[in-house]
């Protein structure tokens, strides 16, 4: 037994984190001395709880390692160690880095190039338009995106990367064997095609409640910069933030309106001192790696609507939902159009890739 | 001396005919009726003895024996009496006997001898006819229902003794006619569109629900409308056919709502609260009697606050829509009633109802929102052909001077809309777009290139799922024939696509 097996070895032991693993290794200079250490030099370490260190010597045995590795290896999970070349370097300079990291997918060089962009479980079609245009945007730059896999805007985030063949990177709060929340199971498997699902967290661990403060540190830890597109006052997605602020990184917030319960914790982000977002270039200018790869989306971002591809009545209708979101009866009441061409304007329209319907047939600028 | 009279009993919607024999011989007083008669029958010994009695005839004191042959089916209904009665009279010679073979007799007795009207007439009259019977008597009070009835002379009588006199030639009845009454719904009194300002969306979604027979769920917060609209949809329905006016009569007849009407001219309009069971939606009793959705036939039924009906309920609603018909199986009985609805429901986006909406706050969890919308399942969601959102409007957003449409102006449309329809299906055994099946889709709904780009289009690009695709082209055929186009063009399309928005995932 090497530090690094010993290492997965003493990560995968129930109530072993981060600080016993420290103390572990202080108290026997190599952590592989504690593979053959007898028992009473594990016993007489007094910082560890008795029944911490009555689970590993119980678990000090062959058999439990080679099952261990069986089960690594059946779920076909890469391990990688605080130990290993290959650790990802944005993660090695936080404080309190997790020292060993389960993985399904790759991880590869280029995800060093990444953003995270959180935010709200629940959320408005707001957060849900603003996290998806901004994420397509970001991946179409060839950043990877890094996000919890939680419903809602981590969602919207995942699927719009993967939408742009760019790369994502999913932080669990459970074992990277556990589907949470269920209903990712989809995006799962194909977050694991094209990028890689992460989690500290023994194999077979349950997604508990406080696990997921503990995960988001690594969601901003990955990341040059952590947005936050929509949170309530109490959201996780603060965590987040306040991880990110304590690492160093920055920190972006969408603005939301003020009546709105769910922009609060963003609002609040801004008022903080997170930087305002409107628009990726505020993202991209804040960090000095990413703006030689904007050179490519400020070309891009010159196209702006090309009239000539439109009827009159469609212009008739861009016209009106330029201005803001606007309801499906306001349109047909400013522009006069007849009921059941407005209907079939605004499909085309959503076609060519104008618009977009959000809930409650209001329609907004694409 | 033995008499046989021939009356009618009721097998759901079918009649069928009951010999009633009876035979008056010497022995101990006795009253008997025998052939699987049910509880309403048995009692009608006291009824028929005193009715015969208060009409000024002496009840034989003899042995009476009553058959009602087939003697292995049960029957039921107190329309018995009135051939028991004549039976008894027929036998004592008080009638002058002759072979009432082309005659049926319906009808319940009072005790002072009047005759009473019993519950669905109309449909055994139907079966009657069909059955080659010349003529019936039929209590006076049901003579409106029975009256749109060619080819069967209908005599309505008050009383016992009258019908003796009739029977023995003393005195003539008139056989009762009326003429089909109107069935276009011209003279109603119904809620109009024009007092819903502002709802263009839904309005015209409404009329194409209403021409091309198209169940319909109407998604929006509370105060957007909803219901105030779904309430003003049988003012734009189309007007029935006699046929579909003489179905809906039947299942009215058998379930006693007919009143004084003698045909439903109008298509019904149900609105079943949320706590109705599965048995009141469907039917039933231990005799099944017709439930809502029967009530509903040809016309809508609206289920408001569709997810607050409790889970079974709705998956009961799953068969009937698809086949158009229930068939309802009890110990007593197994009955099929028509089922061919057009459902109209309308439900929250979330349990506290403001998700989505501009000026509310929903303090829903993720959680609670997809708990509410699961209770509407896929296959229930799939029959549904136009999902429609609304939010609320502000007045001052719109300003009064824009044009309001009438009912009056709508149901003309989708008269006309309707008619080509007939037309056009009048081999196919259907009646709207509705009911088009996967063949008929083929066969009616030809796309043109550029429509059939769109489509792909939309399916790639909008995130449809597959089971939209023929209710598209349903829908869209509607539009296309509100036009007055015989093709679908690609606007008829375009214009179709927006009413599958829960197909694209919005929550």
């Amino acid at each position: 037994m090497n530090n690094r097996d010993t290492l997965i070895w003493l990560s995968s032991i129930k109530g072993v984190n981060n600080k016993i693993i420290d103390i572990l290794e202080k108290n026997f200079s190599q952590l592989s001395y504690i593979w053959d250490a007898s028992k009473n030099d594990i016993l007489s370490i007094r910082e560890i709880n008795d029944k911490i260190k009555q689970e590993i010597i119980k678990n000090r045995n062959d058999l439990y390692y080679e099952n261990l590795l069986k089960r690594i290896e059946s779920y076909k999970i890469k391990v990688i160690t605080y130990y290993d070349n290959d650790y990802p370097l944005n993660l090695r300079n936080i404080s309190d880095s997790p020292k060993v990291l389960y993985m399904k997918g790759q991880l590869i060089p280029e995800d060093e190039v990444s953003i995270a962009i959180v935010g709200a479980r629940k959320s408005t079609s707001y957060g849900k338009w603003a996290a998806e245009k901004i994420s397509s945007e970001l991946a179409n730059l060839g950043i990877c995106l890094v996000s919890g896999m939680a419903k809602g805007i981590d969602t919207h985030v995942h699927i719009s990367a993967l939408k742009s063949k760019s790369r994502t990177i999913a932080v669990l709060g459970c074992g990277v064997d556990i589907i949470y929340p269920s209903s990712n199971r989809e995006l799962y498997h194909k977050i694991q095609d094209n990028g890689c699902i992460i989690s500290e967290f023994p194999l077979g661990t349950k997604p508990l409640p406080y696990n997921f403060p503990q995960r988001n540190r690594i969601i901003s830890g990955l990341s040059l910069g952590v947005v936050v597109v929509e949170a309530t006052e109490k959201s996780g997605s603060l965590i987040t933030a306040r991880h990110a602020i304590e690492q160093g990184k920055d920190v972006f917030a969408v603005p939301g309106n003020i009546n709105s319960i769910f922009s609060r914790g963003t609002n609040l982000l801004i008022k903080d001192g997170a930087k305002l977002v409107t628009g990726i270039e505020d993202i991209i200018e804040e960090i000095p790696y990413l703006i030689d790869k904007c050179a490519k989306f400020y070309k891009n971002k010159k196209v702006e609507l090309n009239y000539n591809q439109f009827s009159d009545d469609e212009i008739k209708v861009l016209e009106c939902i330029l201005e803001k979101p606007i309801h499906f009866d306001l349109i047909a009441h400013r522009t006069g159009i007849r009921i059941n061409d407005l209907n079939s304007i605004l499909t085309i329209l959503e076609m060519k890739g104008a618009i977009k319907q959000m809930s409650g047939k209001v329609y907004t600028i694409q | 001396m033995l008499s046989k009279v021939k009356t009618c009993v009721l097998q759901g919607l079918d009649g069928y005919i009951v010999d009633v024999e009876t035979d008056i011989s010497r022995g101990l007083p006795t009253f008997n009726i025998v052939g699987l008669p049910d509880a309403s029958i048995k009692e009608s010994k006291e009824r028929v003895r005193t009715a015969i009695k208060n009409s000024g005839y002496e009840f034989p004191l003899s042995r009476i024996t009553v058959n009602l042959a087939p003697a292995n089916i049960k029957k039921e209904g107190s329309q018995l009496d009135l051939s028991i009665a004549i039976g008894i009279l027929t036998a004592m010679e008080v009638i002058k006997y002759k072979a009432f073979d082309d005659t049926c007799f319906i009808g319940e007795l009072s005790l002072d001898g009047n005759v009473s009207s019993v519950d669905g007439v109309l449909p055994m009259i139907i079966s009657l006819m069909e059955q080659g019977f010349k003529r019936v008597i039929i209590p006076y009070d049901n003579r409106h229902e029975c009256g749109v009835v060619k080819g069967i002379d209908i005599i309505p009588i008050k009383s016992i003794r009258e019908l003796v006199s009739f029977l023995n030639g003393d005195i003539k009845l008139e056989t009762y006619s009326v003429h089909t009454p109107d069935l276009s719904s011209e003279d109603d009194n119904y809620d109009d569109f024009a007092d819903i300002k502002g709802q263009y969306a839904l309005k015209r979604a409404m009329e194409i629900a209403a021409a091309g027979h198209h169940n319909i769920l109407i998604i929006g917060p509370p105060g957007s409308g909803k219901t105030m609209a779904a309430r003003r949809i049988p003012s734009i329905l189309p007007n029935l056919t006699f046929e579909e006016s003489l179905e809906i009569t039947k299942i009215y007849s058998i379930a006693g709502l007919l009143g004084d009407r003698p045909l439903i001219n109008k298509r019904p309009f149900r609105s079943p609260h949320h706590t109705t069971s599965a048995v009141s939606l469907i039917g039933g009793g231990r005799i099944p009697k017709p439930g809502e959705i029967s009530l509903a036939h040809h016309g809508v039924l609206f289920l408001d606050e569709l997810p607050e009906f409790s889970k079974n309920v709705l998956e009961v609603l799953r068969q009937p829509m698809e086949d158009g018909i229930v068939t309802i199986s009890r110990v007593n009985a197994t009955l099929t009633y028509p089922t061919k609805f057009m459902l109209v429901a309308s439900m929250n986006p979330c349990p506290c109802g403001y998700y989505g909406d501009p000026t509310h706050e929903c303090n829903c969890s993720q959680k609670s929102i997809e708990n509410y919308l699961g209770k509407i399942s896929g296959p229930l969601l799939d029959r549904i052909d136009i999902h429609i959102e609304v939010s609320p409007i502000k007045y001052d957003d719109l300003d009064d001077k824009s044009k309001v449409e009438t009912s009056k102006e709508i149901r003309e449309r989708v008269n006309k809309a309707r008619h080509i329809q007939l037309e056009r299906y009048k081999n196919d055994n259907i009646f709207s777009n509705s009911q088009l099946t996967s063949k008929l889709i083929d066969k009616y709904c030809k796309l043109d290139t550029e429509s059939r780009k769109l489509i792909k289009g939309a399916f790639d690009k909008l995130g449809l799922s597959a089971r939209a695709y023929s209710k598209i082209l349903k829908v869209a055929r509607t539009i296309a024939d509100l036009d007055g186009e015989t093709n679908i063009k690609q606007h008829h399309l375009a214009e179709a696509i927006q009413y599958r928005s829960l197909d694209k995932k919005y929550w």
